[in-house]
């Protein structure tokens, strides 16, 4: 189906936010500021806001320890995030969580997260909340499990789908294979030759398979998984093939990349690239639109960064503050 | 002796056993690193290079690189342990327990109990654990309060080099289950080592690492440099602490700790994990039971407060002990009457 003007500067604004956000962290990071472990998405926007882009703040998402593009897609405040990462007490999560935790509730956003495997198990949870409150006027509320192709091999993943499966949760399982799990590749730790989304077909759900770095690709197909999950067919799985543009964390040598691998990603699997060259060979946007885009969100990303430096550091007396409700 | 890192002392133990023993095998994620590829230069070893080289040399029947399934290295662990081997497994973080624990737990710990003693379960299990580095809630915890508490395992709190060399060869030759913890701020901290390839400590056998007869520090892992601090600031006032370093936690050696109490009537106990039925609490328990006529002060617990590991530097920093919170407890039970 065709995207309408907007949709489309819409998709490639959030694609370019995270872009963005992600480069700049990238050398912020190196000039120390930035306290912790950082993980960046660079690389698989398409796959966040391919998904996001059909979800209403009812439905919930669950996060990875790679988590920026999850969060900005589904509309987590880019000041705010900024700050968390910052480490500041106005931070999404007043500087306790930081990079790997953010969370924001009431987008829909259930947390980022730095157990590798720990997501699934939770969209479940969502999505049989969904289920006991039925449909609403826009279908079947859902709640999607980003998942990478290292998490896939938890045995919480396993259970997870299980579960969806024979409660028929309106649980979306997205696995997101840029073909690493830390240093490990693909080929060795997946068991089936590569594949994730035969091992949901296993499980009993019906599976999608699509490219991650081809934005119009995922938007198709998510528009054809959520038409059979909100319809009521039960879970479902998608598996994206993606590319993460950089390290694992920040700071990794990389050493178990190919010879000229990143290179070749980043001028022919590169997401936003093809958006562009999609978009005004078919004539729908034209360079000067994207240009125009491109600048305000840098002004987007430089503003929030100044506003984090700028922002109040906690305190000690924080550090006591929500272990529990206080009444 | 030869200086060495404390990653070095790691990896160099495993290697050496490994070559002594043909037992030995290593498994763990990334152990190989790089694709599961035959050890070349894109094979790091393990994301703390302590187990760099061990592919290329024993290969992949005894070096194993596991997908993200910690549930099931420790299961595999068990399970090559009642089958004659000795697993060293790695688990990258020590918070990454949460996800093995059955295996851990029901498992592995209760074994030899439950079968009547009838079996062995030579399985070390090694993790990196500990705050310092603005890693939040989930890759900072302290867990040798919980694994302490678990009868079966063994749990072993290395703080310097030769400590590791010693106390890791003694956990892979040790026919129980043993839980190795390496602080992650004491890789990269270097010490003399002993050369000898038998070098061994026993477990249960806590090390006086300062010796003044006034008041009683007692600690393990990265801490015990704080409490050393701590007692060498006040040597130059002319107050002698006794510093001991726990070194296994189960075992525990109660002596070492009584002694050193009964002649200074005060203590102090330094712990990193949180204080709730934790390490802090069971030796003070253990010095008001068994030293109570010789206290010359109430038992003090310097430990993080009672809350999930915050990540901004300013939180993290507040939370954690420092030489600061140390040397405050200790006047306060020098300043006690
Ligand atoms: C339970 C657990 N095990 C291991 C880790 C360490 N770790 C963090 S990210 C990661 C790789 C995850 O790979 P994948 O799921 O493919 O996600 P990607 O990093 O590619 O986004 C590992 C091993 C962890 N955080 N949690
Ligand atoms: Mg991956």
């Amino acid at each position: 189906m065709q995207l309408s003007r907007e949709a489309l500067l819409n998709a490639y604004r959030a694609m370019k936010t995270i872009r963005e956000f992600e480069e700049r962290l990238h050398v912020e990071i190196q000039t120390g500021e930035i306290a912790g472990f950082t993980h960046l998405y660079c690389g698989q926007e398409a796959v966040a806001v391919g998904v996001c882009e059909h979800l209403g703040t009812q439905d919930r998402i669950v996060s990875t320890h790679r988590g920026h593009g999850h969060c900005l897609a589904k509309g987590c405040d880019v000041d705010g995030m900024m700050k968390e990462i910052w480490g500041s007490r106005e931070g999404l999560c007043k500087g306790k969580g930081g990079s790997m935790h953010i969370a924001d509730i009431d987008k829909g956003m259930l947390g980022a997260n730095g157990i590798v495997g720990a997501g699934a198990p939770i969209a479940v949870g969502a999505a049989l909340a969904s289920r006991a409150d039925g449909p609403g006027p826009d279908g079947m509320k859902v709640a999607i499990a980003f998942s990478g192709d290292g998490a896939c091999n938890q045995g919480t993943t396993f259970e997870a789908m299980n579960l969806a499966v024979v409660t028929q949760a309106p649980c979306i399982f997205v696995f997101e294979n840029n073909h690493y799990s830390e240093h490990t590749g693909v080929s060795y730790a997946v068991g089936t030759n590569r594949d994730i989304a035969s091992r949901a077909e296993a499980f009993g759900m019906k599976a999608w398979r699509a490219d991650g770095t081809d934005f119009f690709a995922v938007h198709e197909t998510m528009r054809e998984v959520l038409d059979h999950v909100r319809g009521g067919g039960g879970p479902a799985a998608v598996e994206f093939d993606t590319e993460r543009f950089f390290g694992h964390f920040e700071g990794d040598p990389q050493r178990y990349r190919g010879p000229g691998e990143i290179e070749r990603i980043r001028a022919e699997r590169d997401c936003l690239t093809r958006f562009r060259n999609a978009v005004t060979a078919a004539g729908l946007l034209d360079h000067g639109d994207i240009d125009a885009l491109d600048a305000q969100v840098l002004g987007t990303i430089e503003a929030a960064v100044a506003a984090a430096r700028a922002a109040p550091r906690p305190t000690a007396d924080d550090v006591l503050a929500d272990v529990y409700i206080s009444y | 002796m030869t200086k060495m890192m404390y990653r070095d002392a790691v990896l160099s133990t495993i290697m050496e056993e490994m070559a002594r023993d043909p037992d030995v095998v290593v498994l763990g994620e990334d152990v190989v690193g790089g694709m599961g590829t035959a050890g070349g230069p894109e094979a790091i070893g393990g994301i703390w290079s302590t187990s760099t080289g061990l592919y290329d040399r024993f290969g992949p029947g005894r070096v194993i690189d596991t997908p993200i399934s910690e549930s099931a290295i420790m299961g595999a662990a068990a399970g090559l342990a009642l089958s004659g081997k000795r697993p060293v497994a790695e688990l990258m973080f020590a918070d990454f327990i949460g996800v093995s624990l059955d295996q851990l737990w029901n498992q592995i710990a209760k074994f030899r109990y439950m079968f009547g003693g009838k079996t062995r379960c030579p399985a070390v299990i090694r993790m990196a654990y500990g705050a310092g580095f603005n890693a939040a809630a989930q890759h900072s915890q302290s867990v040798h309060q919980i694994l302490t508490g678990m009868p079966g395992l063994k749990v072993v709190m290395p703080s310097t080099p030769a400590d590791v060399k010693g106390l890791l060869r003694t956990a892979i030759r040790d026919d129980d289950p043993v839980i190795f913890l390496e602080h992650k701020a004491l890789y990269a901290t270097s010490g003399e080592v002993p050369d000898d390839p038998d070098f061994m400590i026993p477990f249960g056998h806590a090390r006086l690492s300062r010796a003044g007869g006034d008041v009683t520090l007692v600690s393990s892992g990265l801490l015990l440099g704080m409490c050393e601090a701590v007692a060498d600031r006040l040597a130059a006032e002319g107050i002698g602490c006794d510093v001991i370093d726990l070194r296994t936690t189960s075992p525990l050696d109660e002596e070492t700790i009584l002694d050193s109490v009964e002649v200074t009537g005060r203590v102090v106990v330094v712990d990193e994990a949180p204080p709730r039925c934790g390490l802090a609490a069971d030796l003070c328990a253990l010095v008001a039971e068994m030293a109570f006529s010789s206290l010359k002060a109430p038992p003090q617990q310097v430990t993080p407060p009672h809350t999930p590991i915050p990540f901004a530097r300013e939180l993290e920093s507040a939370y954690l002990p420092s030489v600061d919170k140390i040397e405050a407890a200790v006047r306060r039970v020098l300043a006690w009457r």
